[in-house]
């Protein structure tokens, strides 16, 4: 039990249950980090982050810039200009509003400017439909965001206190995106665990900036009328490609930074996730790989074939950028065969987005596993345990036959 | 088994919307965050227009609760509104599951129209709340008879989140609500 000024582990006690949906827990977060700006649009599912977060300012329970924008190229806008001057910056959107700051994700990135995004993510248009899959963030895949995915409202607020010290890491400076999924996540009241407030800006501290060589000499990466530098200038054949393999290797330190902050996190609440989160895969013979929310029903369909006496087990990728490579092909090496979930479609591809991923992490691998693809739950469809049952019997003709017939499965959807 | 005694009850509303539904479910589960109970409280996503049919879900568990699909085979189905019966109320009904419903009718009559042997509790919550709130608003009177119908929550949890819901008259009348409600509601024999 937590007692004033000491460090301890904070898991028991009672009175820091909440009961708060995705997005609450979000805004819950995000008041007790207490960022210098928070810049929004309000899209659905991600309204309930940006109203509660206004609530929070209106009644002075903290000291944020609140900046209502026109939209979410502004907020991003916002955000990107507040992070250059060196101030801490949230942001939070949806589909459509995510789709309108492609632009300016990629340049956040490239300034390098950590600001934490949470994507509330939801079925891009057309046909418009407000529900939950993936294409949003998939979407912005390449745009050099570090990519958190959450199971659970717990995992969505420990993520929004993990991101900034992953972010500013000063091997990293990258922004973090923390994705929910839509309604399943953003609008399902569960039980949250929460730290108190001094021990999470304990935690989250003061921003740390890198050192660069400006016009007067070193100067921290910011502007700052004291030691004026240049972000963002004109960067053409001559320069630009060595910038991009600096995100490139920005991205692979992250690879070690996340594992890092994570463990200072779990000494401090002791939840602690890392890159991937492998559940009874030791002696599994059929595994699926996924993302988000549906891994926690998942995990529930192990549990019961497991009783049954079917070696199921699960990966729930939680970084999908960087992407875990390594760590993956360790815990999967021996499975003799992986479904791999998407709930996103690339049109035109041969494999869904994280179904390619887990197929290149293999490819120069001489122990493999049949890789087979489900992409499931479009538009909000719902994902039940007996889908995922399905899923896995799916696996098991596909272990006796001893190849893949089918590159994609579709599940659930009507013919 | 009772339904109290199941680690994990899963709880199906239907209402119109304006009615309080969700309302309903979210107030049911944070009865069981009082207790330290898992919970979860969702809405179907649907259309969200007044008079529409909507449903919300609660679950209470003894255990962290891992799934997030809907709920498919309900242990408790409560019904706000009787012009809602019909067969989506039934749907993926257990030989075990109980049916709250807010009606005029007894729950004999309300099994002839269910023609399905389950477990029937009425409630004139629309009357009830008529009468004591002057609306017909009757998602905290559902509470109550929740209580006595499953056991899953105390009604010392459902006033405690009735008092941190509502203030000054409002609370009074809806402490009222839930204990009269408690008191009237009726199973079949």
């Amino acid at each position: 039990m937590y007692e004033d000024g000491e460090k301890g582990l904070i898991v028991t006690d009672e009175r820091l249950m909440m009961g708060l949906n995705g997005d609450e827990a979000v805004a819950y977060a995000i008041k007790q980090v207490e960022p210098d700006v928070v810049a929004a649009y309000p899209i659905t599912p991600q309204t309930i982050i940006v109203e509660r977060f206004s609530e929070y300012v209106a009644n002075g329970l903290v000291k944020t810039d609140f900046v209502s924008v026109e939209s979410e190229h502004s907020a991003l806008s916002s955000c990107i200009g507040a992070e250059a001057a060196g101030a801490r910056a949230f942001t939070a959107t949806a589909a459509n509003g995510l789709a309108l700051m492609w632009e300016m994700t990629f340049i956040a990135s490239s300034l390098r400017l950590p600001i934490v995004m949470a994507v509330a993510n939801r079925a891009l248009s057309g046909p418009i439909n407000i529900h939950n899959d993936h294409s949003d963030a998939m979407g912005a895949r390449d745009s050099g965001w570090i990519q958190i995915w959450c199971e659970n409202s717990q995992e969505v607020y420990d993520a929004c206190i993990e991101a900034w010290r992953i972010g500013e890491h000063t091997n990293v400076q990258l922004p973090v995106m923390i994705n929910l999924d839509g309604f399943t996540l953003s609008h399902t009241m569960e039980n949250v665990f929460t730290l108190p407030d001094d021990v999470v800006k304990n935690f989250v501290r003061d921003r740390r900036f890198i050192k660069v060589k400006g016009h007067l000499g070193e100067s921290e990466l910011r502007l700052d009328p004291g030691t004026p530098i240049t972000m963002g200038p004109f960067d053409l054949q001559d320069f630009y490609f060595e910038h991009k393999l600096q995100q490139v290797e920005a991205m692979r330190r992250a690879l070690e930074a996340i594992p890092e902050v994570d463990a200072e996190y779990e000494a401090l609440s002791g939840r602690g996730y890392r890159l991937i989160h492998p559940y009874m895969v030791d002696d599994a013979e059929l595994v699926i790989v996924g993302l988000g929310s549906t891994m926690g029903t998942a995990s529930y369909v192990v549990e019961k074939l497991r009783e049954k006496g079917v070696k199921a087990g699960l990966v729930k990728i939680r970084v999908f950028r960087p992407f875990p490579k390594d760590e993956l092909v360790k815990t999967l090496r021996s499975i003799p065969v992986v479904g791999v979930l998407d709930r996103a479609i690339s049109f035109g591809a041969p494999n869904g987005p994280l179904c390619e991923e887990v197929k290149t992490a293999f490819y120069e691998e001489k122990d493999r596993p049949l890789i087979a693809n489900f992409i499931h739950g479009l538009g909000g469809r719902d994902t039940s345990p007996s889908m995922i049952e399905g899923m896995f019997h799916r696996l098991m003709k596909i272990k006796s036959r001893g190849r893949v017939d089918q590159l994609i499965e579709y599940v659930g959807v009507r013919e | 088994m009772a339904l109290k005694e199941k680690p994990l009850v899963e709880v199906r509303f239907h209402g119109r919307g304006g009615q309080g539904a969700w309302t309903a479910s979210l107030l049911l589960a944070q009865a069981g965050l009082k207790e330290s109970k898992y919970i979860q409280s969702f809405p179907a996503f649907g259309p969200e227009r007044a008079g529409a049919p909507i449903t919300a879900f609660t679950r209470i568990s003894r255990e962290p609760i891992r799934i997030h699909s809907s709920i498919y085979e309900p242990d408790l189905i409560i019904v706000l509104d009787q012009t809602l019966l019909g067969p989506q109320v039934l749907e993926g009904v257990k030989d075990d599951s109980k049916l709250l419903i807010n009606t005029n009718l007894k729950p004999s009559e309300i099994k002839d129209k269910l023609q399905k042997s389950l477990e029937v509790w009425v409630v004139n919550a629309t009357e009830l709340a008529l009468k004591i709130l002057g609306r017909p608003i009757t998602n905290t009177a559902m509470l109550g008879a929740i209580v006595k119908a499953s056991e899953i929550v105390s009604m010392e949890s459902i006033h405690q989140v009735i008092k941190e819901r509502f203030t000054g008259r409002l609370r009074d009348q809806n402490l009222e609500l839930v204990d009269i409600a408690y008191r009237t509601v009726t199973k079949d024999d």
